[in-house]
């Protein structure tokens, strides 16, 4: 698939997961996003970003803009080396919690978004691929 | 560091967030305000978020332990001013803000906390046994 644009970003501070947000924000609306999917998209970013910071100590955030030929949109590959996840299905149920959130990261986000990808491997890392498309 | 100012108005605080807040911020504001009840003896806590572009789950969090915090010390919490995109986008994100009074402008946020507050004193142990 075409991508239009690349950006890397760091993710190793609270502060690192409000700049995440701000520059999703600026390439959603680049890619024509309204208000509302603009705000679905930097808040699913917002609540993964936060896991990779917290739980994955830390990593990058990708941000592509990509085309499929029809529609453009906005893809963000979130990644860390972190101790990983050792059951997915159980991490992406709403309100399941290891930490003192609320549980509705992973499930909440993948709501928010129209692809939601997760890959894990304990002791490894994990890897979360959000895309929304205009 | 950023500090989110609390303004006391009579027996209320009034604040108005307007940084996108990282989550330390948030949890400042959150013991900050718990102690400022507290201190000053409010009966009301309106948190004005109409600069907020975005509540994810942990500030939406941070709302509902001030609320819940603030309920303990005897007094209301009122949420005002969220922006349409972001009630859309929280509801899907499955946060209902359980117990958190809104309203949709700072005007009838105060119109709500006086009347709340009022009815407090009218009928005493008028809480008691509410479960919201």
């Amino acid at each position: 698939m075409p991508v239009a644009r690349t950006e890397s970003l760091e993710l190793r501070s609270a502060a690192d997961v409000v700049s995440v947000r701000q520059v999703v924000r600026t390439w959603a609306i680049d890619a024509g996003f309204s208000l509302v999917d603009q705000t679905k998209m930097v808040t699913a970013a917002s609540e993964i970003a936060r896991n990779t910071v917290d739980y994955g100590g830390g990593g990058t955030a990708v941000l592509e803009l990509i085309n499929d030929g029809v529609r453009r949109g906005l893809r963000v590959v979130f990644e860390d080396r972190g101790p990983g996840i050792p059951d997915i299905q159980q991490a992406m149920t709403d309100h399941f919690t290891t930490g003192n959130g609320l549980g509705l990261g992973l499930g909440g986000a993948r709501r928010l978004v129209n692809e939601f990808h997760i890959s894990s491997r304990v002791g490894e890392g994990t890897r979360v691929t959000i895309t929304r498309w205009k | 560091m950023d500090r989110i100012p609390i303004l006391k108005l009579r027996d209320l605080l009034l604040v108005t967030i307007q940084v996108d807040m990282h989550d330390r911020l948030a949890l400042q504001l959150q013991d900050e305000l718990t102690t400022r009840i507290s201190e000053t003896g409010a009966r009301g806590v309106l948190i004005d978020i109409s600069s907020l572009d975005i509540v994810d789950s942990f500030i939406g969090r941070m709302i509902a332990n001030i609320a819940a915090m603030a309920r303990v010390l005897d007094a209301q919490t009122v949420v005002v001013g969220m922006q349409p995109a972001v009630a859309i986008t929280l509801v899907e994100l499955g946060l209902t803000l359980p117990g958190v009074r809104t309203a949709l402008n700072v005007d009838k946020g105060m119109a709500l906390l006086e009347s709340a507050t009022r009815e407090d004193e009218d009928v005493p142990g008028a809480d008691a046994g509410r479960t919201d």
